[in-house]
């Protein structure tokens, strides 16, 4: 079943300008989809329209088989979202802002407390229950982001940018918390500029562009699209002269780095070998950007 | 139906405990003005005056500042309280939570009502302290404040639904209500004033709310009880649709 179908969706605001020009796009049952694109791409219109912040120009939206135009409150129920920017009271105290999503969706103040329980100390937000939102650090505060949006156990989350601005290991964290409740059965929609996000976490990506879906497919496929990669090696000592190599090309950064942007047909064997017979030593090695990324720009800048 | 009573008491509940977090804001200044206008209308000025309707001046202000205190109240918690939560954009919360728009529509109307009818019942209390007023009908006093406090607190969510700005919140309450309620019969009785002021100022809905509000303690009045009532039930019908109609359409909280 599909968690999530979108078909030939539009939105034209009223200032004339077409953010979304006929997305469509299914999302199965416990996939971790991950919704890359620019700026401005029209990532952000597409969960506004499918939790009824923005309405829609024209298109169908299905959550679970549910019709958003037949029934918005039963899809609403099965929708858990965490905006890109902090919505909350920052007067309002950690444990109260969960709570009272809660009975937004109708849950029993006694079942709310339990499940805020629950996710405030998965979250590690359970010693700042008391406090006011405003006295949290950022990463905190979107923290309860996530455990405001899934206090009414939704059965799709929706997260919009959930890392931006946080530090590496509280990402890491996040993203070790999110993975559990994937493999718990929870379906994933994620929107991310880190792209290394999106391979680490998601096993199908969509790529919207000017508000066109420019390529949905399963991580594996898009990856192997990616016939081009480029590594940074670092020398032992400077580099006097390199010889040409078919399939490979070669760029001086400085003295001792070099940066080879090879194709598919290119091993990495052969590049040593190459060095070795140019009596280039390497030390060290690295990609120059994931493959993601690479994969990522050339599509958003064609 | 049960979800739906949930989430009024919960929206509710989180008005309710955000009037008493800033209480400093919502309950004390009115309790100030209101004493000062006992202290200067009432003691100093009131009593170089005579009886109105066989009553001193003091007993015939504090009625209509009561309800001058639930009208003003009831109407600035609705309109700040919706506008900060579009600001914030804590409605966002609601928004995207199944509870309809009727429910949202209440439970900011019980919220404004809670502080409306809280400030008022405080008047009252710091009433007492100047004057013995009497209860001629707990039922008319009663109705009267519950429905000028629903009906104010839904204009204000009106207002709330428009506002772009912090300026627009004031605007209403500025130069419309205010200066309705000092005209609506809170220090004077119609009769005192000329045949032709008196037709015009049975046009202003306010002096029917503070008349039956009046009528409830002393039991005289210069207006009909009856139109009162009637008037105040269908200023909340047509409120009550204006405000939905304006959620359904997502009028400034959807784009």
């Amino acid at each position: 079943m599909n968690a999530l179908s979108i078909e030939n969706l539009y939105k034209t605001y009223g200032s004339g300008f077409e953010a979304l020009k006929g997305i469509s796009l299914d999302v199965r049952e416990g996939e971790f989809f991950g919704l890359l694109g620019p700026n401005g791409a029209g990532k952000t219109t597409t969960i506004g329209i499918i939790t009824s912040l923005v309405t829609k120009t024209a298109g169908k939206v299905k959550v679970f088989g549910i019709d958003i135009d037949d029934d918005f409150p039963a899809a609403k129920r099965l929708i858990g979202v965490v905006p890109q920017e902090y919505n909350f009271s920052i007067f309002e105290k950690v444990q109260d802002i969960v709570t009272q999503q809660a009975g937004y969706y109708g849950m029993p103040y006694q079942q709310a407390m339990a499940h805020a329980e629950k996710y405030l100390r998965k979250l590690g937000l359970w010693e700042k229950r008391s406090v006011s939102a405003r006295e949290l650090s950022g990463g905190m505060k979107r923290r309860l982001m996530i455990a405001r949006g899934l206090v009414h156990e939704p059965k799709l989350l929706i997260l919009d940018e959930p890392t931006a601005g946080v530090d590496v290991e509280l990402r890491r964290g996040m993203w070790t918390f999110l993975e559990e409740l994937n493999r718990d059965g929870r379906t994933i929609i994620l929107t991310t500029h880190y792209l290394e996000e999106a391979e680490h976490l998601c096993n199908t990506i969509g790529i919207i562009n000017h508000g066109m879906l420019v390529e949905n497919t399963s991580k594996r496929e898009l990856l192997r699209k990616l016939d081009m990669e480029t590594f940074i090696f670092e020398t032992s000592a400077p580099v006097v002269s390199l010889s040409p190599l078919e399939n490979v090309s070669f760029n001086l950064i400085d003295e001792t780095t070099v940066e080879a942007t090879k194709s598919k047909a290119r091993s990495l064997n052969e590049i040593f070998i190459h060095f070795e017979a140019n009596n280039v030593f390497i030390e060290s090695m690295r990609n120059k950007s994931n493959r993601l990324e690479e994969l990522f720009l050339g599509m958003v800048e064609k | 139906m049960k979800a739906n009573l949930i989430s009024l008491l919960s929206i509710a509940k989180k008005e309710i405990i955000r009037i008493f977090r800033i209480w400093v804001q919502t309950l004390v200044p009115p309790v100030i003005t209101m004493t000062l206008y006992f202290i200067i209308f009432g003691s100093f000025i009131g009593s170089q005056l005579l009886d109105i309707g066989g009553y001193d001046y003091m007993a015939f202000i504090a009625p209509g500042l009561i309800m001058m205190s639930i009208i003003t109240n009831s109407y600035t918690n609705t309109v700040s309280s919706f506008f900060s939560a579009k600001f914030q954009r804590n409605v966002e919360e609601l928004l995207v939570s199944p509870t309809p728009n009727w429910v949202i529509v209440l439970g900011y109307v019980v919220g404004g009502m809670s502080r409306g009818l809280s400030v008022g019942l405080l008047v009252a209390l710091v009433s007492l302290a100047f004057v013995r007023l009497p209860l001629y009908s707990l039922t008319y006093a009663v109705l009267f404040a519950v429905l000028t406090s629903f009906v104010f607190a839904l204009a204000g969510m009106v207002n709330g639904i428009f506002a772009k700005k912090f300026d627009d919140i004031s605007i209403i309450p500025t130069f419309v209500i205010t200066p309705l309620t000092y005209l609506g019969g809170v220090f004077y009785s119609l009769a005192l004033l000329p045949d032709f002021w008196q037709i015009v100022s049975k046009a202003n809905p306010i002096i029917y709310m503070i008349g039956g509000f009046r009528y409830g303690f002393l039991g005289i009045t210069d207006i009909s009880v009856w139109l009162g009532v009637v008037m105040l039930l269908m200023f909340s019908v047509l409120l009550f649709i204006v405000n939905l109609f304006l959620l359904d359409k997502g009028y400034g909280i959807r784009t």
